[in-house]
């Protein structure tokens, strides 16, 4: 492949030098969570027209989604559209109730990060290293669903390659043993990771399709639920990949 | 001015047009656009006492279908009533969504993404030749300068391998959702030569000013007419197919009876609407009938060899803007041709 096409950008690596005071600016943006107001005019001006029109979105099954909180909602991950796309899905109605999780490392990298990422995108940050200063990673994620927020969830961790999906992490299962009334909803995706996959800085308009699976709970073990969340991605993504037409 | 009557644009004296900024619009083209509303109004009524009348069949299908024609024609008719430069407009738009709907069909390497970005940038420059009536620029940015524009980008980022496969689709889907389809739009500036081949037949002096919208709407009327007389006639009398393996729906009698149908309503609007004499309008019915069941076939043969039944999801009840626009895309370049040796 030509190196141009390949070139990622720098991946933020465990930021060793990070002084306390961005801590504590992290800490208090977390805490004082989105501006609502901002929010609103930047997913109602900006966001939706580009993922409506600009993009476009090709919705199967969008009754299956949750009408208010508190839900999780699992998707795979092949761009940085994908949680607008998925905020985008549920409308301005619910817009103050939905919030993605992302990772702090990548999205906290800096004030104006952490600022755009907080408070206008509402992103739930994610701290992958916090288990190390004596917290639970989970545990914002957690306040979300108590404060019945529908989070929205990429257990696949990264975007990794463009439109290929990845093993689930654990996480899920855990937070799904700690709620076991929450109602968990796959959506699989698909077309995104074409119009801004990673390592890319050029937005080319995609039609963008999405499948909402059937929603489910906690069924009493880790192992069941993992599998069954597996199985209805394959059943999405089996539903998005089949001829509609019988090839002959 | 405050008449509400004159606001409405059903008046003919040019002071008051100008007044409401409606000269453009001769009174033939608004008694056509009434006449489509007045159509549609009653398909809505007759697919309401369907459904009133036979409760256990399902017509969801056909009422979104009748409803998103309600969105369709209330889009263009308000271009139109806005200026002629809106519509051309509007028909930019209608290329961004179909070559869209196109490039997320077609299968492609993540390195042709730089080269379909390159293809969405044309569209606004080809509509923007159209807004100014540069005629030769319009004709050949395409075909000349894209056919070789987009190459020269794939090469400079590499990548040999599939670049036949790759360029084709993307010049391919090109032609037919912008250069095509750009055809309808060049109508609305369509200019007429002192000395035209055919002499223009105007229905009365005012019409001579704008002859643009009129050719349009005729254009999208007896596309349309076409399509839903193919489909009606080929379901009642149809059994010989033409393409079986490409579309089992398209049958000898449907192409016949639309052809005739169409033909007639040719003749019926074109001399009232346009320049056209009968003659003229006969020619124009049957250009559209032929070269709309092969621009509907062109469309289904794409969508047979990907695998899927619609093009999109865009308009509720026919799929996407591709399944709508498929005949026209075909019809707008060999009317427009047409229209242009007769009179251009």
């Amino acid at each position: 492949m030509d190196d141009a096409m390949t070139r990622t950008p720098p991946q933020p690596a465990d930021p060793p030098d990070r002084s306390s005071s961005q801590d504590l600016y992290e800490a208090d943006i977390a805490v004082r969570g989105p501006q609502r107001h901002l929010r609103y005019v930047f997913f109602l001006f900006f966001v939706r027209p580009v993922m409506l029109i600009i993009m476009g979105m090709n919705v199967r099954h969008a009754m299956r989604l949750p009408n208010s909180g508190p839900a999780l909602i699992v998707a795979n991950h092949n761009s940085h559209l994908d949680a607008l796309a998925l905020i985008t899905l549920f409308g301005m109605q619910r817009l103050h109730q939905v919030r993605p999780v992302a990772a702090a490392d990548y999205f906290l990298r800096n004030r104006w990060m952490a600022w755009f990422s907080v408070r206008v995108l509402g992103i739930l940050p994610l701290d992958r290293q916090v288990r190390r200063r004596g917290k639970h990673p989970l545990t914002p994620i957690n306040d979300a669903i108590e404060r019945n927020e529908i989070v929205l969830l990429f257990p696949e961790g990264s975007r990794g390659q463009p439109e290929q999906r990845q093993p689930l992490q654990q996480g899920i299962a855990h937070l799904a043993k700690l709620h076991p009334d929450v109602p968990i909803v796959p959506v699989f995706m698909h077309g995104l990771g074409k119009a801004l996959p990673r390592g890319e800085g050029l937005l080319v308009p995609f039609i963008c399709d999405i499948f909402v699976g059937q929603s489910m709970r906690w069924q009493g073990d880790k192992a069941t639920l993992m599998r069954d969340l597996c199985q209805a991605f394959d059943d999405l993504e089996n539903e998005a990949s089949k001829p509609q037409y019988p090839i002959d | 001015m405050h008449d509400p009557i004159r606001l409405l644009g059903i008046a003919r004296r040019n002071v008051v047009d100008d007044e409401a900024g409606l000269a453009h619009l001769t009174l033939e083209v608004r008694v056509v656009l009434l006449a489509v509303f007045a159509a549609l109004l009653m398909a809505s009524l007759v697919s309401i006492a369907m459904v009133r009348f036979k409760p256990h069949r399902d017509y969801s299908e056909l009422r979104a279908r009748i409803r998103t024609w309600w969105v369709i024609a209330g889009l263009i008719a308000a271009c139109l009533l806005v200026s002629p430069t809106s519509a051309v407009w509007f028909f930019a738009f209608v290329s961004f969504l179909s070559l869209k709907e196109y490039f997320s069909l077609i299968p492609s390497r993540r390195a042709d993404r730089r080269v379909m970005f390159w293809a969405y940038l044309s569209i606004p420059i080809q509509y923007a030749w159209i807004a100014n009536g540069w005629y030769g620029m319009f004709i050949i940015f395409v075909p000349v300068y894209l056919f070789m524009l987009l190459p020269v980008r794939m090469i400079l980022i590499g990548q040999p391998k599939g670049f036949l496969q790759a360029i084709g689709a993307v010049q391919w889907g090109l032609m037919g959702t912008v250069f095509f389809l750009s055809h309808a739009a060049y109508l609305l500036v369509l200019p007429v030569a002192a000395t035209p081949r055919v002499a223009p037949a105007w229905p009365h002096d005012l019409a001579s000013t704008y002859p643009g919208p009129g050719l349009l709407l005729l254009l999208l009327v007896l596309t349309q007419t076409n399509d839903v007389a193919q489909y009606l006639w080929g379901k009642s009398f149809g059994r010989r197919k033409i393409a079986p393996s490409v579309s089992p729906g398209k049958t000898y009698a449907g192409f016949l009876g639309g052809l005739g149908t169409t033909i007639v309503l040719a003749a019926l609007i074109g001399p009232f609407l346009t320049m056209m004499d009968v003659p003229r309008s006969l020619m124009a019915g049957a250009i559209i009938a032929v070269t709309g069941l092969f621009g509907d076939l062109n469309i289904s043969a794409l969508k047979r060899d990907l695998g899927v039944k619609d093009a999109g999801a865009t308009l509720p009840g026919h799929g996407g803007v591709l399944d709508r626009i498929d005949s026209l895309i075909f019809t707008a370049p060999v009317f427009f041709h047409f229209v242009w040796y007769c009179y251009g």
